[in-house]
């Protein structure tokens, strides 16, 4: 079995076991990126030789130099971090984020080089990077998914052992359902946003991507914390989330949103998603139908939050201190060009939308009341977890599109993210578990949603669907 | 609503970046999709509703006022696509 199919807990074990070292990893990594990368494109600015060293730190080895797979909004020193946008070209971060941080000193050896996204992570699909789109392994004509559509993609054809990408709407979610890995996005304020290129300040998370559920706790364990470099983070201890694997599910109480499941929805979707609750029973699951009343309104609401704070966060882009310099007859001219230039389609109608809910006279009516509307959407989620342990819901509508399909219609593009969204808008956190296969061999992810801070509730029960079924097992042939 | 040119113009100056004529017309069209969309939002009756400025109850996060390392100089340059000595050089401001 090659070393780079396995999974992060496996390869500890036998790296713990002097079965192999991580050189024997890293080789076999870079065997399998070269041999596949140029089909899957997952990552970003790949060097030809592909200079991985091995490395040993003094501290903690827990992880023993297991390699890890970066999403490229993600600051790491003096490796390459552009947000797959030409305005942040040959942008060497002069400091490391704090995920970075505490995977070196778990023993991780960082990837120099990083996974392909939607330029800014905004999009759905990978499509809106500048490097080009990732192709989904299951299906080299179909998006991966987005916008951590490369760390989807490298986990899910094996060019990568385990990844970090991070979610806004659906980014890490969405991505692991179309490529059929498992991606979890924490709750707001468990894992520190410091060093990760801000979209949407209250919305954005950084999250694991991984081939099953337990490398996803590991994972987890490394890089939730209070951080005092992000003021947003939260000074909870982090528990032992590998304590809530194996356990039975008997008398766990499920509720289902009846605003998930309307007519017109993908009937393979809905089949495979129903199957997955029907093991959930099996397994001594209590599932009932509740109600997310306020469900309609999650996308307006996201488009107005989500835009206006993306429009702020960039404004920094400006080619004064770092990144693409337009040349310019005076500053404001300089400003003009290198925003002009340096940003892609979608992060100019992100940035223009999002000015424009901000502006004088459109503030109340856009801005306030979708900051009011939020509040109503979370208080819904709260409702339910009064007498729910967790949600379970489909994540995406469909299985992957193919490339091009959604490009010309922003609109379509953004009510793909319709599932995902709400747990973005309420902070709450949310795994998204491989359970099942379209007809034409697509992958299908469920959507399992939990109250602040009880990811254990999520991991329990992922880990107990997970090993009754065998979806993580299965591989594109790639 | 409509959305026309010259409002998405001037937002385009709002946010200082330069948008192509065919820039404008594409995005004109758009903004003005999406905005139709994002009108559902107007159904609500949200009177008595507090805004989510937070969606976690924590606030005035402040640190002690005692002096920190903080980047060095140098890496605060590394990036710079231009420099005067320790000044970001750019084009002039004012004519």
């Amino acid at each position: 079995m090659e070393l780079n199919s396995l999974t992060a807990h496996e390869l500890i074990a036998k790296v713990k076991g002097k079965e192999t070292a991580s050189q024997g990893i890293i080789e076999s990594l870079k065997r399998k990126i070269t041999a596949a990368d140029s089909k899957v494109k997952a990552y970003v600015r790949v060097s030809d030789s592909l200079n991985l060293q091995p490395i040993t730190y003094n501290l903690s080895p827990v992880l023993n130099g297991i390699p890890i797979s970066i999403k490229d909004n993600i600051c790491t020193e003096g490796y390459n971090t552009e947000c797959c946008s030409r305005i942040l070209s040959g942008f060497k971060p002069p400091y490391d984020a704090t995920v970075i941080k505490k995977l070196k000193a778990s023993g991780a050896n960082i990837l120099p080089f990083k996974t392909n996204m939607d330029e800014f992570a905004f999009g759905s699909s990978t499509e809106n990077s500048c490097f080009g789109p990732t192709c989904n392994p299951w299906d080299l004509g179909r998006v991966p998914g987005g916008s951590s559509g490369g760390s989807a993609a490298a986990v899910a054809s094996d060019e990568a052992i385990w990844a970090l990408g991070s979610d806004t709407g659906g980014s890490i979610r969405q991505p692991a359902s179309f490529c059929g890995v498992v991606g979890l996005k924490p709750t707001y304020g468990r894992v520190s946003r410091y060093g990760l290129i801000a979209f949407a300040s209250s919305l954005d998370q950084i999250g694991p991507l991984t081939k099953d559920v337990e490398d996803c706790a590991l994972l987890m364990n490394i890089i939730a914390g209070f951080d005092p470099s992000d003021s947003t983070s939260v000074n909870l201890p982090v528990p032992d989330y590998l304590d809530t694997l194996g356990k039975d599910i008997k008398g766990i109480k499920i509720g289902i949103p009846k605003e998930y499941f309307v007519e017109g929805m993908d009937k393979e979707v809905k089949n495979v998603i129903e199957e997955a609750i029907l093991k959930l029973k099996s397994l001594g699951a209590l599932c009932k139908e509740v109600t997310l009343p306020h469900t309609e309104y999650a996308v307006p609401v996201y488009y107005i939050v989500a835009t206006a704070e993306a429009s702020s966060n960039l404004a920094r882009f400006d080619g004064v201190q770092y990144g693409f310099r337009a040349k310019g007859e005076n500053l404001i001219d300089m400003y003009y060009k290198t925003r002009g230039q340096g940003f892609g389609e979608e992060a100019k109608r992100r940035i223009i939308l999002g000015t424009f809910t901000l502006s004088h006279g459109y503030y109340d009516a856009y801005y306030l009341r979708a900051l009011k509307v939020r509040t109503l959407i979370k208080e819904d989620f709260e409702k339910v977890f009064k007498d729910c342990d967790c949600i379970i819901t489909p994540t995406s509508p469909t299985a992957a599109f193919k490339i091009g399909e959604k490009v010309e219609d922003p609109l379509k593009m953004y009510l793909s993210d319709i599932y995902t969204i709400s747990a973005n808008l309420a902070g709450i956190p949310a795994i998204s578990i491989p359970c099942g296969f379209t007809k034409n061999n697509l992958p299908v992810g469920l959507q399992i949603l939990a109250g602040h801070f009880n990811e254990e509730a999520l991991f329990k029960t992922a880990h107990a669907y997970e090993q009754a079924t065998t979806w993580h097992k299965m591989k594109p042939e790639i | 609503m409509p959305i026309s040119k010259e409002t998405v113009e001037h937002v385009a100056h709002l946010a200082r970046m330069e948008l192509s004529p065919k820039e404008l017309e594409k995005l004109s069209r758009q903004l003005q999709d999406i905005l139709g969309f994002i009108d559902k939002l107007k159904k609500l009756n949200v009177d008595s509703v507090k805004p989510a400025s937070h969606i976690l109850p924590i606030s005035n996060v402040l640190r002690e006022d005692k002096p920190q390392d903080s980047l060095p100089r140098e890496k605060v340059f590394q990036n710079a696509p231009g420099r005067e000595g320790n000044f970001f050089a750019v084009p002039r401001v004012i004519e």
